[in-house]
């Protein structure tokens, strides 16, 4: 590794922090890592090549997509290996438009991988509740609106809510869609549902379903497609047609095995993970909100992933927050940060309707599959602490 | 101390992390994000952001980005709009240094535990022999801006440093080349941040309110011309009024906003020896009436001599008549030797009855 990166990681002590942003990305998993080492050393060949050397690779993606359609509970042939949840989200929405026209719909709380796409093709958006969750009457009237009926060609509705963590009614969307909008392509961007539900109970509801590697222990870069096979959907990229035409490009090999491995890993343990995770993450929020007053859990705990603790403090900033938690060596996050870095105001917040006197103060702490209690011992006492300097000095401010 | 550095991505604020990294202060720096739309300025943009982080990085230093864009928007952009609909001529730069910087940012320090805010400015923070504060020229005279942070009052100077306000823009270069800074030859920005280079005021405006035509008259009320967009005319402007060419130079001595009239005259008309001042705020104790001091009234303008008349309002004489300020600039007040700030304010619409 380069050496100065090196300094910088000993000058931080990274193996000090308190690690609370797994929604962002979470830690490789160790399979994964060993898994995709191969790749990155001595099994460099290109698998389309057509010597034994490509076959190694080629074998090696073949037994990686078998894998992964086992934890998806779809065909191999189903499964598209992309460079992301973002170019899932784009290839599905702006790929079943292109090829067959009409409108493109979505939930106004969707991440904006999604959102920006349906946006750009000047689609319509359907309400949340004050969950966050997916107004599915408002999308049924939507679709049996007159204006639009029969023109709807693709609904895209997320499976959780990348911000706040609650779980979106996919079986009574899928239900409303295939009633009202029977030749509509259904989408589901399910990045932040992989860690915690069984993607075979969601698979079957949907066309298509898109996650990322990083938010389950693969690496960055790597995504999965699963997409009904003869679904008429132009690709994003052309060129070699290496994944059946519906993507092109060289097979990150390294990447597609490390992604397998990891989704693996993630399913294996899922019930055992959801069970732990639940119980760290609710110990988390009970105990901060018996320290303190006027903070709100976002959404209730019945309909949320056990990875998300989503508050909101009043009479604090969230980037005052995560700038105390930071010294504290707490890492966790706001809403969603632009190129800048600077944070923007939560479209989902917004859209929920939450008060601004909670909302400008929202803070999430995302668990995984490293968090230990020790983790939340201090990711609580030092959080109880931020806020009381926050809300102390700024009455002395003021 | 623990200094909050305004990082904006330019060599000055570049230096100025470096300055007190050298003094040994634990210094973080902040690059602020306050403009969402769209311009081609560079400022606030990525890649601003991205040299601020650079340059951090290489002084070793943690950086954050805040984003104030609401306030920003509240603050500067939409009063600068409101301004040009009353037909006056606002300085944006100087409202975002009264409602940004030095509030909203200073505020976020102080809640956030640090002992100092520190900018890029070139202006320096003196003791006055009774331990006061003054805000004082900076070092470089052509490079001075102690006129854009006019607004700093006691607790303001104690809590901000300017790091290089004791150097020449040079020696600020020739500092940044020998860390090796990314920003070192970075030239200055001269424009409002969020005004497109391409585009300029006529366009951002445009795009925001609806331009009145006006008639051009003469003070005995004489049509001389028309414009197409009243809200674009300044006082003291000479250009595109519509007029004939030849004959005597003339300029727009009044902008009658609620007539919807722009009225012309040669420069003995525009010739003022009284200026009424509002929003006024004093570095430390306001001057005495009668008192000698230096007025400046644009960023580079020079500083003349002038009596104060009275002060609730302000109302100042100068020495020698001057053309009209436009109400809207910013009228600072420097002490008779012209080293450091006194205070200052807005230069009213309403023009003082007795001087």
């Amino acid at each position: 590794m380069d050496a100065k990166i090196n300094q910088l990681i000993d000058k931080n002590n990274l193996s000090d922090f308190v690690y609370l942003d797994h929604a962002a990305s979470t830690p490789m998993r160790a399979q994964a890592i060993e898994a995709m080492a191969p790749f990155m050393d001595n099994v460099y060949a290109n698998p389309s090549g057509s010597h034994r050397f490509a076959r190694i690779a080629r074998k090696a993606i073949d037994e990686a997509r078998d894998d992964v359609a086992e934890a998806l509970g779809c065909k191999p042939g189903e499964v598209v290996f992309t460079s992301g949840g973002t170019e899932g989200d784009n290839a599905t929405i702006f790929g079943a438009i292109r090829r067959k026209g009409g409108i493109a719909v979505c939930s106004v709380a969707e991440h904006h991988a999604v959102l920006h796409c349906v946006e750009i093709l000047n689609g319509r958006t359907v309400q949340v509740d004050a969950t966050g969750v997916i107004d599915v009457k408002a999308l049924e009237s939507l679709l049996q609106d007159p204006q639009i009926s029969g023109q709807v060609n693709v609904v895209s509705v997320m499976a959780v809510n990348n911000e706040v963590g609650s779980i979106s009614p996919l079986r009574r969307v899928a239900k409303v869609v295939r009633a009202n909008a029977p030749t509509a392509v259904l989408h589901t961007d399910a990045v932040q549902a992989t860690c915690w539900q069984d993607l075979r109970e969601i698979s079957p509801l949907v066309d298509v379903l898109t996650v990322s590697a990083h938010k389950f222990g693969g690496p960055k870069g790597m995504g999965i497609t699963m997409q009904r096979i003869g679904l008429d959907i132009q690709p994003l990229l052309v060129g070699g047609g290496q994944e059946r035409d519906r993507r092109s490009g060289t097979h990150n090999v390294g990447g597609i095995v490390a992604t397998a491995a990891a989704l693996r890993a993630t399913d294996q343990s899922r019930l055992t993970e959801v069970v732990r995770v639940t119980k760290l993450r609710d110990a988390l929020v009970d105990s901060v909100l018996s320290e303190l007053d006027d903070v709100i859990e976002t959404v209730p705990r019945e309909n949320r992933v056990p990875g998300i603790a989503h508050l909101c403090i009043a009479g604090c900033e969230s980037e005052a927050v995560l700038f105390l938690l930071d010294e504290a060596m707490i890492c966790a996050s706001a809403a969603s940060a632009c190129a800048s870095g600077a944070m923007e105001p939560s479209h989902v917040l917004s859209a929920m309707g939450v008060d601004p006197k909670y909302s400008l103060g929202s803070l999430r702490m995302s668990l995984g599959h490293t968090t230990t209690s020790r983790d939340i011992d201090r990711a609580t006492t030092a959080l109880v602490s931020a806020i009381r300097q926050l809300r102390r000095t700024k009455v002395a401010v003021r | 101390m623990k200094v909050l550095v305004a990082m904006s991505g330019g060599v000055d604020s570049s230096v100025a992390a470096a300055e007190l990294v050298n003094q040994g202060h634990h210094v973080v720096g902040v690059t602020l994000r306050l403009w969402g739309g769209e311009s081609d300025t560079g400022c606030c943009s990525v890649s601003d952001v991205d040299d601020a982080r650079r340059v951090a990085q290489q002084l070793n230093i943690d950086h954050l980005v805040f984003n104030f864009s609401d306030d920003f928007n509240k603050h500067v952009v939409a009063p600068y709009v409101q301004a040009h609909v009353d037909g006056i001529t606002p300085n944006p730069c100087i409202e975002c240094n009264r409602h940004i910087k030095f509030d909203r940012l200073s505020e976020r320090a102080r809640i956030l535990g640090f002992d100092a805010v520190a900018t890029g400015h070139h202006a320096q923070i003196t003791r006055a022999t009774q331990g006061t504060y003054r805000l004082t020229r900076g070092h470089d005279e052509l490079k001075d801006q102690s006129y854009v942070v006019y607004m700093l009052d006691q607790a303001e100077l104690a809590y901000t440093m300017f790091p290089v306000g004791h150097l020449t823009k040079a020696q600020v270069r020739d500092r940044a080349v020998a860390l090796g800074l990314r920003t070192a030859t970075k030239p200055d920005s001269q424009d409002v941040c969020f005004i497109s280079r391409t585009g300029g005021r006529e366009v951002f405006l445009g795009n925001r309110i609806e331009f009145r035509r006006a008639d051009v008259v003469t003070t005995d009320g004489a049509q001389a011309g028309s414009v197409d967009a009243l809200e674009l005319v300044t006082i003291g402007q000479r250009k595109g009024l519509g007029l004939p060419g030849g004959g005597p130079k003339q300029y727009v001595v009044d902008v009658d906003t609620p007539n919807a009239r722009v009225v012309i005259g040669n420069e003995d008309q525009l010739l003022r020896t009284g200026l009424a001042v509002r929003n006024v705020t004093w570095a430390n104790q306001a001057p005495s009436c009668g008192e000698k001091v230096l007025v400046q009234c644009s960023a580079h303008g020079a500083a003349l001599p002038a009596t104060v008349r009275c002060l609730d309002p302000l109302v100042l004489r100068f020495d020698a008549a001057q053309r009209r300020i436009a109400p809207g600039q910013s009228v600072v007040c420097y002490d008779i030797t012209n080293s450091f700030v006194l205070g200052g304010g807005i230069a009213d619409a309403a023009e003082p009855l007795t001087i």
